[in-house]
């Protein structure tokens, strides 16, 4: 009797399971298993088609010796520092200003957001043309008088990583603005007539009260945009294409470059294991931190 | 001279009224409870005086001095939250100060309010912990003692108690009312709970609608409710309303279906003559019934239709000519449905409101 | 008595602060508008004129030349059909998939809420973990994967990677909106006898509209934008419209004609860009929706 029931209620049960397969299927064989698989290529010597001959760090070896990779690096890292702070920091001021009762809000909410709806691609693309140095910018100041004006991020090998940035950071600032927008409208309101009457100047009350109630927002902000971060490929195939060199070279495309291209499976797992890691970095206290204090409550 | 006086106040968001021209004035040192449900302009009127909403027409006065124009923080006002509104990330003590040290107030002067404060309420030992870490009580007596810092004249209270539980609700109101008591400070207190109402206050102003309909001590409203709303409003259960005519032809007696109710002993506030379409009031704890009721001024014979025992005592729902009666009998008296009972009651604490107008007869 | 204070304060129509606020709103957002600004306005130029004036100028004459160039007849390396055949890729490409993912998203949010099973919240906890691995990190795997399935270079491809990695933030808002509706309503439609589809299709969907439509905007936004995808998994033919937009641009070959680089920008921004000023608030709501994780 009771393992009839036993049976039936599993029964009852199963159609709910058979619905979930699809993600239990993403979430071990993709997710977990495909990153496994990739770790565990890294180890070996694998050119254009995976085999399980292990030759231990060699990969890594060769990953950490290659002036490529450690360009690569070094551009996400500045690029990923200037995107954080001024996604964040303009972010939250654009949130702060369009907080303040504002003619026309949905307006310049619309425009400082809407390049976060468009292709990577096509924000490279514009960029690209924009920082033209013979019709571009550079041009147009050129032609007001300023013979000597130079503004040629793009096709210099030390400033290139920036021209990038500005064009990223140009895309990210509404998403992260939304996200600060939110947090600011989920203060308490009475927090505000608080501080009205304790005489607080609204600066103040923004610096010593609401920001530090806001750091939830921050955080989760901060993980997404970097998340996002080092994901980062469209954006510099359709600017530089990597160029001028591998001055412009980021993690994702050294990856692709090594898998697609160059027929080097083992290197090319190497650095996405790489690249794995420092999400992991990133990712682990932060889902930790969230799942930890859902758990408490 | 009034601590506060409040003349013909308008306020309007775009184009609903919120306020009509309403004026107030409050002495001081007076304990005023507006009450009245959600939407009533209660609360409305209280950030009006704190400074907090700009009226759109009349006048505000603290202390004599017009403070129309003024910014919150110049009022002389401290204001204590619904939703405590503490500052998260402070410690009690940053709590306390942070408006102080804002109006650049003297280290020792500070630390000496601070101390004068915690000790009242009691909070000393928490100074050093953030508000995350208080249970509710502990957080509204720290919401109030940033108000009692700011060393204010007048105190306002936007439904401090609405957020905690009924023990504690009890608890805090009897600490409100020592500390008014201490101080002696003008205090506004807005809630929709008439028996914070009845218990703490002055006077109580009961507000519909954006108006004062009623402005009087708690005794006064209980017992001669200036209209229809303020009788339904005030007492728990709700005042029976049986619907009939007043005929003042000879002796004044009121009619309902068969039935004449003599008003002997009514006050009346009003000089009627004829017969005037209207309700007459009577409070369900002001029903008498058994032998009390034989010697009462007015009788019936009622039917139990269904009863709730409440412990101490016990709800009778019934009939009156037809009409919903309800009454209220010691909770060990037996009684079962269909019970005859006989009632009565004394018309001299009953209510009789016109029928057109709902005003007190 | 005169003067005393009364009715509203008095102010300035335009305080110091307000025109300060209302400048720097200003001028942040000619600098956002700035790119789609010179986007149209290279688009509408002929080339002479390019090369004579200067990116802000307005075109002197405006022509359409560059935009039926950039839809008929560019080139991206030997073909030169124009981003058409793109366009109808990113069709094929976001119409199945978005279907698909959503579906399938919507249908894991509703188990994983009402249908809790052992294990159920560890697979979202993977689902969402595994939302911000890098693509990389799976994509030759998945090059596997498909090739074994036989899809690999075919729309087939590209759809079945979009639902996985459309999958975390589409269960993820799924998920939330369900859990938010009373529980009472899948209980009582459980008394009534109703099914695991029966609950879904008869009571959840029809009251679940505003969460499918941010759903479906997110998606083919996301979808429509995709490039890394599109270029690995479609093959040759049946590249996407970013894909081929930045053949077209980045093409070594011939001389570059800005203006119809610029058109054909425009155009692959086009789709996105519709549905986000027209659907504002929904767009927000999405991001919104997709940042509350857990």
């Amino acid at each position: 009797m009771s393992a009839g029931r036993a049976q039936a209620f599993w029964l009852r049960n199963l159609t709910a399971k058979i619905a979930a397969i699809p993600m239990i299927l993403t979430s071990l064989v993709i997710f977990i298993g495909c990153s496994i698989w990739t770790v565990v290529y890294s180890f070996t010597s694998s050119r254009s088609l995976p085999v399980t001959d292990f030759v231990g760090f060699r990969q890594y070896e060769r990953l950490f010796g290659a002036h490529r990779w450690s360009l690569a690096v070094e551009n996400i890292a500045i690029y990923g520092v200037l995107t954080l702070v001024f996604a964040l920091t303009v972010g939250f001021i654009l949130a702060a200003l369009l907080d303040q009762k504002i003619r026309f809000e949905s307006i310049f909410r619309t425009i400082f957001l809407y390049p976060y709806a468009m292709s990577f691609i096509v924000t490279g693309v514009v960029w690209q043309w924009m920082f033209n140095p013979g019709l571009g910018i550079q041009h147009f100041v050129r032609q007001l008088g300023f013979e000597n004006f130079t503004f040629d991020l793009i096709s210099n090998r030390n400033t290139v990583i920036y021209a990038i940035a500005i064009a990223g950071i140009w895309q990210i600032t509404g998403f992260a603005m939304v996200l600060m927008l939110a947090g600011l409208r989920a203060v308490d309101d009475q927090i505000w007539k608080a501080s009205r009457v304790d005489g607080i100047p609204a600066w103040k009350t923004y610096v010593m009260i609401i920001i530090p109630m806001m750091r939830g927002v921050f955080v989760t902000s901060l993980v997404i945009i970097a998340a996002g971060i080092v994901k980062l490929y469209d954006l510099v195939v359709a600017m530089t294409n990597g160029g001028p060199g591998f001055a412009s070279d980021v993690p994702a495309m050294y990856v692709y470059n090594w898998l697609f291209e160059r027929a080097n499976l083992g290197h090319a797992m190497a650095a996405s294991t790489m690249m794995l890691l420092t999400v992991l970095i990133i990712m682990v206290p932060w889902f930790y931190m969230e799942y930890g204090r859902k758990n408490k409550n | 001279m009034n601590s506060i006086e409040i003349r013909d106040l308008v306020l309007r968001f775009g184009k609903t009224t919120v306020l009509q021209d309403l004026d107030l004035d409050i002495e001081q040192g007076e304990f005023l409870v507006l009450l009245g449900s959600s939407g009533c302009g209660k609360s409305t009127l209280l950030n009006c005086i704190a400074g907090l909403l700009e009226v759109s027409e009349g006048q505000i006065f603290i202390n004599g001095r017009n403070v129309t124009w003024e910014e919150p923080k110049d009022r002389g006002i401290g204001m204590v939250f619904q939703s405590y509104a503490l500052y998260p990330q402070m410690t009690v003590k940053g709590n306390l100060s942070f408006g102080l040290k804002n109006a650049g107030a003297s280290k020792e002067e500070i630390e000496k309010r601070i101390k004068n404060a915690s000790q009242m309420l009691q909070i000393e030992n928490l100074l050093q912990r953030k508000p995350a870490e208080l249970s509710g009580g502990q957080r509204q007596r720290v919401a109030i003692g940033r108000a009692l810092v700011r060393d204010a004249d007048v105190f306002l209270f936007d439904e401090p108690l609405s957020n905690l539980d009924a023990k504690l609700r009890t608890e805090l109101r009897v600490e409100l009312k020592q500390l008014h008591k201490r101080l002696q400070n003008t205090m506004i207190y807005v809630t929709h709970d008439q028996i914070e109402a009845m218990t703490l206050a002055d006077r109580i102003a009961i507000m519909k609608n954006g108006f004062i309909q009623q402005l009087d001590s708690p005794a006064t409203i209980y017992n001669r409710p200036k209209n229809k709303f303020v009788a339904g409003f005030i007492g728990s259960p709700a005042m029976n309303f049986l619907e009939g005519t007043l005929d003042c032809t000879g002796e004044p007696h009121f009619v309902v279906g068969e039935a004449k109710i003599p008003l002997a002993g009514y006050e009346f506030s009003q000089n009627l003559e004829g017969k005037t379409q209207s309700s007459f009031g009577i409070r369900p704890e002001h029903i008498v019934y058994g032998e009390e009721a034989q010697k009462a001024p007015f009788n019936a014979k009622v039917t139990v239709d269904v009863f709730e025992p409440m412990g101490s005592d016990t709800q009778v729902w019934a009939h009156v000519e037809g009409q919903n009666f309800r009454f209220r009998i010691d909770g060990r008296d037996k009684i079962a449905n269909g019970d005859e009972m006989l009632i009565g009651f004394d018309p001299a604490c009953a209510s009789i409101f016109h029928g057109e107008t709902e005003e007190r007869i | 008595m005169k003067n005393e204070p009364k009715g509203p304060r008095p102010r300035k129509a335009f305080s110091p602060g307000r025109i300060m606020l209302y400048s720097i709103l200003v001028v942040a957002a000619i600098y956002y508008a700035l790119p789609l600004y010179i986007m149209i306005v290279t688009s509408l130029k002929g080339m002479p004129e390019i090369r004579m004036g200067n990116i802000f100028a307005p075109p002197v004459e405006v022509t359409f030349a560059p935009w039926v160039k950039a839809w008929d007849s560019a080139c991206t390396g030997l073909y030169c059909e124009g981003l058409k055949v793109g366009f109808w890729n990113s069709v094929k490409i976001t119409v199945p998939s978005v279907i698909v993912s959503i579906a399938v998203a919507s249908v894991n949010g509703y188990a994983l809420v009402n249908w809790k099973f052992k294990g159920s919240e560890f697979f979202f906890a993977v689902l969402i973990f595994g939302s911000f691995i890098p693509y990389q990190v799976m994509l030759y795997p998945l090059v596997i994967i498909t090739r074994e399935l036989g899809i690999f270079g075919s729309l087939w491809a590209v759809i079945f990677v979009h639902t996985i990695f459309g999958m975390p933030l589409l269960t993820l808002i799924f998920r939330n909106y369900f859990a938010a509706l009373p529980e009472e309503l899948f209980k009582a439609a459980r008394v009534d006898g109703a099914g695991f589809w029966g609950i879904y299709w008869k009571v959840l969907v029809p009251m679940a509209t505003p969460i499918f439509v941010v759903a479906v905007i997110l998606q083919v936004t996301g979808i429509w934008n995709d490039f890394l995808f599109g270029i690995v998994f479609a093959g040759q033919p049946n590249f996407p419209m970013t894909v081929q937009l930045n053949n077209i641009v980045n093409t070594t070959q011939g001389i570059k004609e800005y203006n119809v680089n610029m058109a054909a920008t425009m155009l692959t921004a086009m789709v996105p860009l519709v549905i986000y000023f027209v659907s504002g608030r929904f767009f927000v709501r999405g991001i919104a929706a997709g940042a509350v994780k857990g």
